[in-house]
């Protein structure tokens, strides 16, 4: 039989094996609920079923497309070949401009139309999110 | 042009002598001498002149706005003041990984002059381990990022420094970051060489602590300093964004601060001798890990700026060669040490510890998965997806709850065999945290059941400790003001998170914005111009419940070299809450969009992680140990 010792150090292992486990599921369900997917106007024209999560819509500002009042502001996001309106109250950032690149957070109304709860800010106006680069193609 | 020159060539003598130190030490390591070799010093103290040459010439072309320097070109401007031109040396890719071979070459002298009480060939294996860092990093600055590119025809004028980096609390932001995360690299080339000579042992410790300390405390601060740049530049208001950058700082501090409490077991019981060196291993790897991440571009952060992927490239190959390199040595060499007894009495100030480290190794997976992950998603599947914040808090926040109570525990805890004293006042001290936050959270709104339970650990830690540092005969005072901070730290952030409140509107001049009972009233703007920079200054006048006005001037930049606009934020600081208004552009320029918020307690966020680093001070400078 095994001694007391053997069968504690056991348990211990069976302890620790049993909390790693229990850790990385958890980790991996939280991160289910909480990603957040980065889609294209064209991408988004072709969903078959509209999600309910949030998700970022990246791409450029279109020329002469934003419209602001005293509680929201309106714009199109294109990547040449498909576009969104969206519709955002907050803070903008200082590079939001026509004409740039953009990266916004929120949520699809209907494929057209896109509700942002956050614009995000970049630091250089050099900087092109990889993502936005890729969803305009080599424009 | 001169400078040029010198600084260039410095480099190529700091590498040859690298090299020279190596022959030099490993000819020495073999000597039967007791003392290392006097050439070893002068040697290492040379390549540390060179190092300071190379760098002070680089300082000296930002200061003479030397255009012919490609770096300078790129990361300056004459109308730029004198102090963000000194601090450009190091806001840029190039100028920065010189700070790091600086700091990298200062460390490894100091560690030749203050280790003279360690044993000769464990000092002469921790500098050979740190050279081939240094080697590493010599390689990297002069292949692949040569802060001394010459350029022909000089350019008349500089790109100019991005504007949101001049700022005073980034320009010493990353010196101290890098002076933590260089300091790490003492931590694992000791612990390698420690590894080797199987010398992981109470004197280790003793004498590793100290530099453990040194590094924890560059790190806080650090951390500290980016996070009240982001909380004033940013104009978003928080303090922390679970950024994959901030992560990527965040990481090494976690093993940092679970290597601080672990290598005190061992030095006191010589036990965990594995865990240690492992630890050591990993925090050095999390913070070059984090140098790869922000400087290869990988990462989509909002704090990512436009950076060259074949940099990245070079110190991915590094960091593996240096993570194979470790983990061989330290299987290789690694021998269990069987005299000491490795299984410790559930109740004890080890086991505590312990448990200590096992919370730092979860909130550390949870950050790293979330940091990871979606990396990891665009290299298999190129679906591009991002981690919120929600994430981090569902896993993180629930946690809090049995760390603060162990955290409160713990330390009163004797070594070996202990048992719980003073059970009356420990459980009258949590029935008045229960109570007093039950009458706190209940006037709010917020989860009462989750925030009363979460608030009274927090305000349990927090009594138990002010408890300590009243007694007089308390003899781990370093430990105690470390924790009395932590627990400051958290009822402040959870407190502003709570309370917190936020106003955002698009309004013109002379406008009045009203919500509940109070005003914003958007005045008049003003004009100035200063050498770098034209602004627009707004005045508002911002009436309370109460009706009094106070009044605040946030700002919007428009910086000439490059042309980029920022906001500066206007904060009224008290004791009790930060006003906070920040204002932006929009096209046309006839709407101002503005965020008004009011953060309370945001000042003892900042005192409590000073706090956190005065424990830590306290503690390297403290003399005897208790017996």
């Amino acid at each position: 039989m095994y001694g007391k010792k053997v069968k504690l150090r056991f348990l211990f292992l069976a302890l620790i094996l049993a909390s790693v486990i229990l850790t990385v599921f958890l980790i991996l369900q939280s991160l289910k609920d909480n990603i957040v997917y980065f889609k294209s106007p064209s991408e988004i024209k072709s969903l078959i079923e509209l999600g309910k999560k949030k998700i970022r819509v990246g791409g450029m500002v279109k020329e002469q497309s934003i419209f602001i009042n005293a509680n929201e502001i309106n714009f199109i996001i294109t990547d040449f070949k498909n576009e969104i309106n969206v519709v955002y109250s907050g803070v903008i950032p200082n590079l939001f401009a026509e004409g740039k690149g953009v990266v916004a957070e929120g949520f699809l109304k209907d494929k057209n139309y896109f509700s942002a709860t956050k614009i995000l800010a970049k630091h250089d106006e050099n900087y092109m999110p990889p993502e936005v680069k890729e969803a305009i193609g080599d424009k | 042009m001169l400078a040029n020159q010198i600084g260039y060539y410095s480099l190529i003598l700091g590498l040859l002598l690298s090299f020279i130190l190596c022959a030099v030490s490993i000819k020495d390591f073999n000597n039967s001498n007791k003392r290392i070799s006097q050439n070893i010093f002068i040697l290492s103290f040379l390549q540390l002149t060179f190092v300071v040459v190379s760098f002070l010439s680089l300082i000296l072309s930002f200061i003479k706005s030397d255009f012919s320097n490609e770096t300078v070109f790129n990361n300056s401007h004459t109308t730029k003041p004198l102090f963000y031109k000194i601090s450009g040396t190091w806001g840029n890719h190039e100028g920065s990984l010189l700070l790091w071979l600086l700091v990298l070459t200062l460390f490894i002298y100091l560690f030749l002059v203050k280790s003279k009480s360690q044993p000769k060939k464990y000092r002469i294996l921790t500098l050979l381990f740190q050279q081939i860092i240094i080697i590493g990093f010599f390689l990297f600055v002069l292949v692949t990022s040569n802060p001394f590119n010459y350029l022909f025809p000089t350019p008349p004028d500089g790109l100019g420094l991005n504007p949101i980096l001049q700022d005073p609390a980034l320009a010493i932001h990353p010196p101290i970051l890098y002076l933590g995360y260089v300091g790490t690299s003492i931590i694992f080339s000791s612990s390698l060489a420690a590894v080797t000579q199987n010398y992981v042992s109470k004197e280790w410790g003793r004498h590793i602590k100290k530099w453990v300390l040194v590094s924890w405390i560059f790190l806080t601060i650090g951390i500290m300093l980016g996070s009240i740049w982001a909380y004033y530049e940013l104009g978003w208001g928080g303090f922390w964004f679970w950024d994959p950058v901030e992560n990527v700082s965040l990481m090494p501090w976690l093993t940092l601060t679970a290597l601080l409490h672990c290598i005190i077991v061992l030095e006191r019981r010589a036990a965990l001798t594995s865990w240690v060196v492992i630890l050591s291993i990993t925090t050095f790897t999390l913070s070059m890990c984090g140098t790869f991440l922000v400087r290869s571009g990988i990462l989509n952060s909002v704090h990512t700026f436009a950076n060259d992927p074949a940099r990245g490239i070079f110190i991915l190959i590094f960091l593996f060669i240096l993570i194979i390199l470790s983990l061989g040595i330290f299987f290789v060499f690694h021998k269990k040490n069987n005299n000491n007894p490795n299984s410790f009495f559930w109740l004890s100030r080890e086991t505590s510890i312990l448990i200590n480290n096992w919370f730092m190794m979860y909130f550390l997976s949870v950050v790293l998965i979330g940091t990871v992950y979606p990396i990891f998603l665009d290299v298999v599947s190129a679906e591009k997806i991002s981690v919120g914040p929600p994430f981090y808090h569902k896993l993180i926040v629930p946690f809090l709850i049995p760390f603060l109570l162990f955290m409160s525990l713990g330390p009163r805890l004797k070594w070996i065999k202990s048992e719980i004293e003073n059970k009356n006042s420990l459980i009258i001290t949590f029935i008045i945290s229960v109570t007093l936050t039950f009458f706190i959270i209940k006037n709010l709104t917020a989860d009462l059941l989750f925030y009363t339970v979460l608030i009274s650990v927090a305000f349990f830690l927090l009594f138990t400790t002010i408890k300590e540092l009243f007694i007089k005969k308390n003899n781990n005072m370093p430990q105690t003001v470390a924790h009395f901070g932590f627990s400051l730290l958290i009822l402040s952030i959870l407190f502003n998170n709570i309370l917190s409140s936020e106003i955002i509107t698009n309004i013109k001049i002379g406008e009045k914005y009203s919500y509940q009972k109070s005003e914003i009233f958007f005045k008049k703007i003003e004009e100035k111009k200063e050498s770098n920079f034209n602004s627009i200054v707004a005045y508002f006048e911002i009436k309370n419940e109460k009706g009094k006005i106070i009044k605040l001037k946030p700002e919007i930049r428009i910086y000439n070299q490059p042309i980029i606009i920022t906001s500066e934020a206007d904060i009224k600081t008290t004791l009790l809450e930060d006003r906070f208004l920040v204002m932006n552009l929009v096209k046309g320029g006839e709407y101002y969009n503005i965020r008004y918020q009011i953060k309370p307690f945001m000042i003892w966020i900042w005192i409590s992680v000073l706090l956190l680093s005065i424990g830590g001070l306290m503690s390297l400078f403290k003399k005897r140990y208790e017996k």
